[in-house]
C-alpha cells in the first residue's frame, strides 16, 4: 500500500494540491468525525432526556404534605383501666384511635378560626390511613403519655398531597370517590392557616413499604436495607470464591482441555440471562436447602452466582496484566509460586480486581429478575432489621424490586414514588461506578 | 484477606442456622386482583398484633395455587390468593403433594369494569356488542363467518365510528376467565351462535357437545383486534393512553382509584359500583378467595389470626378499608366467619 514510495509514471503534483483521490479520502474522514460526533449527540440527548423525566417525575417523592395537630390522648378510650399495663394498651387496635384523631381534627379546624361546612368523618378522610398507626406506636412506645396532649404531624393522604404537588386538580377529581371539591377547599383553607405544609420526607428514604390505600407512608429504607445485606453476601461470597478461582486458573492450573473447557464455562455463564438463576436459586436455596423465602440472604447466594462469572473475567485479566518479568524477578531472588503471586503480582493487581467487583456489584444491586422466583417482590413491609442476623433472614425486598412493585399499583401516587426510587438506586449506582473509576485512575499501573 | 474469610465464615454460619430456624411470618402469594386488598390486611394485621407483617406476593390465582400446591412445610406458602374459585384439577394436584385440608375463604365480591380514554367516546355496553367485536366467528344470515366487524360502529349501529381495539386480561389471570364467562358466552348465546355451535359441535355426549361450543363460542379473534394483557392493570391503561381508541378491562377498584385518566362504561345499562355490584344488577363480578392450609395453622404463628383478622367485620365488612378501596362486601359474611374460627375444610360441608 506504500504508493508513494514506489515508482510510478504518473508525475507527482504539488503536495499542497489535494488531487481528486486524496480530497476523496479527506471528505471520507471528515464524514465519518460527523457520523460520530451525530452518535454521540443522539447518546447524550437520549441521556439528557432521561435524567430530565427521572427528576422531574421523582422529585415529588422527596416532599410529602404533613398536617399538624394536638391530639388528646384520652385515658377514655386508651387505657380504660387506668393500669397503665402495656398488654391491655395494646388491645386497643388502629380503629379504636381513629375518634381520637378525628376530634383533633375539629379542635384545630376551630382553633385556626377556619369555617367549614365538612363532617368530621370527611375531614378525617383528608388524612393518610397511617395516622392511627403512628398515634397507636406513639402510645405504646410512650404509656406515660395517656392523658396529655401531644402535638403529632400527620401525612396528608395523596389526593390532598397530590394537590399541594400540583397532580391533583378540581377538573380531574370529578369522578372521583376519594376527594371531594369541599376537601379541596378545606385543604387551601389549611394551607392558609400553616396547618398542612409540604416539606421533605426523610420517611420516604428510611421508611418501609406501605399497602394500596396509603401510598403517601411508602418508602424506600427497608428495601434499601435489603439491597444492603445482598450485597454483603455477594461480596463476602462472591469476591473470596471468584479471586481464589482466577489466581489459581491464571497462575497455577497447567494449561490443558480442562481448565480450557472451565474458560470457556466461566465466560458462558457470564451471558446466562439472570432469571436462569433465579430458578437455579428457587430449586437449591429454597426447595432443597429450606433456607427462608423472601430472605436477603438467597438473594444475596442467588446474586453471587451472579456475580461470579464477571469477577472472574475481570480478576483474570488485570492478574494478566502484570508483566510477567515480576513474576520472574521474584522467582529469580528465591521466592516461592505463592509468595509471588500473593507478594507482587495480587497487590498490583488488586485495582483492577477492585473496579471489576465494585461493577459486578453495582449490576447485582440493579437486577430484579432472580429476585422475581425467589419471593423477594410483592407486599413486604417488614420493618428495620435489628440484628445482622435478622436482616439476612427476615422477608425484605430490594430497591430495584420495590420500585417495579410501586410502578404496578393503582394509586397514580405510586407512580411517583417509583420515580423517586429510581433517583435513590441511580444514586447508589452512580457512586459506585466512580468509586471504581477513582481507584482505577488513583492505583492502576501501567507497563 | 482475613476479614474477607471472617465474613464468608459468617455467611456460611447464617447458611447453616437457618436450616433450623423457624419462619415466623405468614406467607402468601397468588392473585393480583386481591393483591392491594390482602396488603392493606397485611399491614393493618402488622400494626395490630405482635405478629410479624405477613409478606404477600402477586403473580396470578393460578400460579398462586400452584406454589400452594407444593406441599406443606415451612418452605411452602401458607395461604394463596384467587380471583377464582379453586379448580378440582388443582384440589387433586394438592392433595397428590399432601395438602389435604384446605380452608376456602370467600372475602368480598369485585366488579369487572370497560374503561376507555377520558376524552374519547362513551359507551353503553351489552355482552352481544363484546361478543361481535371480539369473538373469532359470528353469526351473519344464519351462518358462522369470520368476524368482519371493523369499528364500533359495525358491531351496534348507536356506537360511533370508532376501530375497535380492545385490551384484555391474559389467560394466565383470573379475570380473563370472567370475562369470558360473564361477557363473551353471555353475547354468545344472545346472537344464537351458541346454538348454531350446538347443533353442529362435535362430541358423544350432550355435555362433551356443551363444552364444545362453550370453547368454540369463547375463542377471540386473533388479528389484533383484541390484545392480551399478561401485565398489570397499570399496562393495560399505558396501553390505552398511547393508543386513544383503545377500551381496557379493569378491576373496579382500579378505575375507581384512575377516574382522571379513565371513564367508565356501563354493561347492560347499570353503571358499575360497590352498591350495584351488591344487589347483582351488574352482570360482570366475581367472587375473591384466599385458601389457607390447615396443617399450617399451629406451625406457622399468626396463621389463623391473620384468616380470621382479614375477614373480621371491621376489616371486610362493608364500613372497614377494603370495601373502601373498592371490594364488594359479602352479605354471608358472618358464615365465613364462623367457618374459618371452625376451620371449616373444603368438602367438609358439601
Amino acid at each position: 500500500m506504500s504508493d508513494a514510495s514506489m515508482p510510478t509514471a504518473t508525475p507527482h503534483g504539488s503536495i499542497h494540491e489535494q488531487d481528486a483521490r486524496t480530497k476523496r479520502r479527506n471528505a471520507a474522514e471528515s464524514r465519518f468525525k460527523a457520523y460520530g460526533i451525530i452518535a454521540i449527540g443522539i447518546g447524550l440527548l437520549m441521556l439528557l432526556a432521561l435524567v430530565y423525566t427521572i427528576l422531574s417525575k421523582g422529585v415529588g417523592a422527596f416532599q410529602q404534605s404533613f398536617i399538624t395537630m394536638q391530639v388528646e390522648l384520652l385515658e377514655s378510650k386508651l387505657d380504660k383501666t387506668g393500669e397503665r399495663d402495656i398488654e391491655k394498651i395494646k388491645k386497643v387496635t388502629t380503629f379504636g384511635y381513629a375518634p381520637l384523631i378525628k376530634t383533633a381534627f375539629e379542635k384545630t379546624t376551630a382553633e385556626n378560626g377556619i369555617e367549614t361546612a365538612l363532617k368530621s368523618k370527611d375531614m378525617a378522610k383528608m388524612l393518610s390511613k397511617s395516622a392511627a398507626a403512628q398515634l397507636r406506636d406513639y402510645v405504646i412506645a410512650n404509656p406515660e403519655k395517656i392523658g396529655e396532649t401531644i402535638e403529632f404531624r400527620f401525612l396528608a393522604n395523596s389526593r390532598i398531597d397530590g394537590y399541594l404537588k400540583g397532580r391533583v386538580t378540581r377538573d380531574s377529581i370529578a369522578n372521583d370517590k376519594n376527594v371531594t371539591p369541599a376537601q379541596l377547599d378545606f385543604a387551601d383553607q389549611l394551607i392558609a392557616a400553616g396547618v398542612l405544609k409540604k416539606t421533605f420526607n426523610i420517611d420516604f428514604i428510611i421508611g418501609a413499604d406501605a399497602s394500596d390505600q396509603r401510598p403517601e407512608a411508602a418508602g424506600m429504607g427497608v428495601a434499601m436495607m435489603g439491597s444492603l445485606f445482598m450485597m454483603l453476601v455477594v461480596l463476602a461470597l462472591a469476591l473470596p470464591i471468584g479471586v481464589a478461582a482466577s489466581i489459581y486458573l491464571e497462575e497455577f492450573a497447567p494449561k490443558n482441555w480442562i481448565t480450557d473447557i472451565i474458560e470457556v464455562n466461566i465466560s458462558n455463564l457470564a451471558a446466562v440471562p439472570s432469571i436462569v438463576f433465579g430458578i437455579l436459586g428457587l430449586a437449591v436455596f429454597i426447595n432443597y436447602m429450606h433456607l427462608p423465602q423472601s430472605a436477603p440472604l438467597v438473594g444475596g447466594l442467588v446474586l453471587t452466582l451472579m456475580t461470579l462469572p464477571t469477577i472472574i473475567i475481570s480478576t483474570r485479566a488485570s492478574l494478566k496484566s502484570v508483566p510477567p518479568s515480576i513474576r520472574d524477578a521474584a522467582l529469580g531472588v528465591g521466592a516461592s509460586k505463592m509468595q509471588s503471586v500473593f507478594h507482587h503480582v495480587l497487590p498490583l493487581a488488586a485495582p483492577g480486581i477492585l473496579t471489576g467487583t465494585i461493577i459486578g456489584l453495582a449490576q447485582a444491586l440493579g437486577e430484579t429478575a432472580p429476585l422475581l422466583l425467589i419471593g423477594m417482590i410483592g407486599f413486604i413491609a417488614s420493618n428495620m432489621p435489628e440484628t445482622i442476623g435478622e436482616g439476612l433472614l427476615s422477608p425484605n425486598s430490594a430497591m430495584p424490586a420495590q420500585i417495579y412493585e410501586w410502578a404496578k399499583r393503582a394509586d397514580p401516587a405510586f407512580y411517583e414514588r417509583a420515580w423517586g426510587g429510581i433517583i435513590i438506586l441511580l444514586i447508589f449506582l452512580i457512586s459506585m461506578n466512580t468509586l471504581a473509576v477513582i481507584l482505577r485512575r488513583r492505583f492502576e499501573r501501567r507497563w | 484477606m482475613s476479614v474477607k474469610l471472617t465474613a464468608s465464615a459468617l455467611a456460611i454460619a447464617a447458611v447453616a442456622a437457618t436450616s433450623a430456624a423457624a419462619r415466623d411470618q405468614v406467607q402468601v402469594a397468588g392473585s393480583s386482583t386481591v393483591l392491594p386488598y390482602a396488603s392493606i390486611v397485611a399491614e393493618a394485621f402488622g400494626e395490630n398484633f405482635d405478629f410479624p407483617t405477613p409478606v404477600v406476593e402477586s403473580g396470578g390465582s393460578s400460579a398462586g395455587l400452584k406454589r400452594f400446591c407444593e406441599g406443606v412445610g415451612e418452605n411452602t406458602i401458607d395461604v394463596a390468593n384467587a380471583s377464582r374459585k379453586i379448580k378440582d384439577k388443582e384440589i387433586k394436584a394438592c392433595a397428590e403433594n399432601g395438602v389435604t385440608d384446605i380452608i376456602e375463604v370467600r372475602i368480598g365480591y369485585d366488579g369487572i369494569v370497560f374503561a376507555s380514554d377520558i376524552n374519547g367516546n362513551g359507551f353503553e355496553f351489552t355482552p352481544t356488542d363484546w361478543f361481535l367485536a371480539l369473538s373469532d366467528k359470528v353469526m351473519v344470515d344464519g351462518e358462522l363467518v369470520a368476524n368482519p366487524n371493523k369499528t364500533w360502529a359495525d358491531v351496534n349501529a348507536n356506537f360511533p365510528a370508532q376501530p375497535i381495539q380492545a385490551f384484555i386480561p391474559g389467560t394466565k389471570h383470573g379475570t380473563r376467565e370472567v370475562f369470558e364467562d360473564k361477557v363473551i358466552l353471555a353475547g354468545c348465546e344472545a346472537t344464537g351462535a351458541f346454538e348454531h355451535l350446538l347443533a353442529h359441535a362435535e362430541g358423544d355426549t350432550d355435555k362433551a357437545k356443551k363444552k364444545a361450543a362453550e370453547k368454540a363460542c369463547i375463542s377471540l379473534r386473533t388479528d389484533g383486534v383484541s390484545v392480551d394483557i399478561d401485565g398489570d392493570y397499570t399496562e393495560t391503561l399505558a396501553r390505552i393512553e398511547s393508543n386513544k381508541d383503545g377500551i381496557g378491562v379493569f378491576g373496579l377498584a382500579f378505575y375507581e382509584n384512575n377516574t382522571d385518566k379513565l371513564q367508565v362504561a356501563t354493561m347492560s345499562g347499570i353503571v358499575p359500583s360497590t352498591e350495584s355490584i351488591a344487589t347483582g344488577e351488574y352482570p360482570v363480578s366475581r367472587p375473591l378467595y384466599f385458601y389457607v392450609k390447615k396443617a399450617h395453622i399451629g406451625v406457622i404463628p399468626g396463621l389463623k389470626e391473620y384468616a380470621e383478622f382479614f375477614i373480621a367485620d371491621e376489616i371486610a365488612g362493608p364500613d372497614g378499608p377494603l370495601a373502601e378501596y373498592g371490594l364488594v362486601s359479602d352479605p354471608e359474611l358472618a358464615d365465613t366467619q364462623s367457618a374459618v374460627a371452625d376451620e371449616a375444610i373444603m368438602g367438609s360441608n358439601m
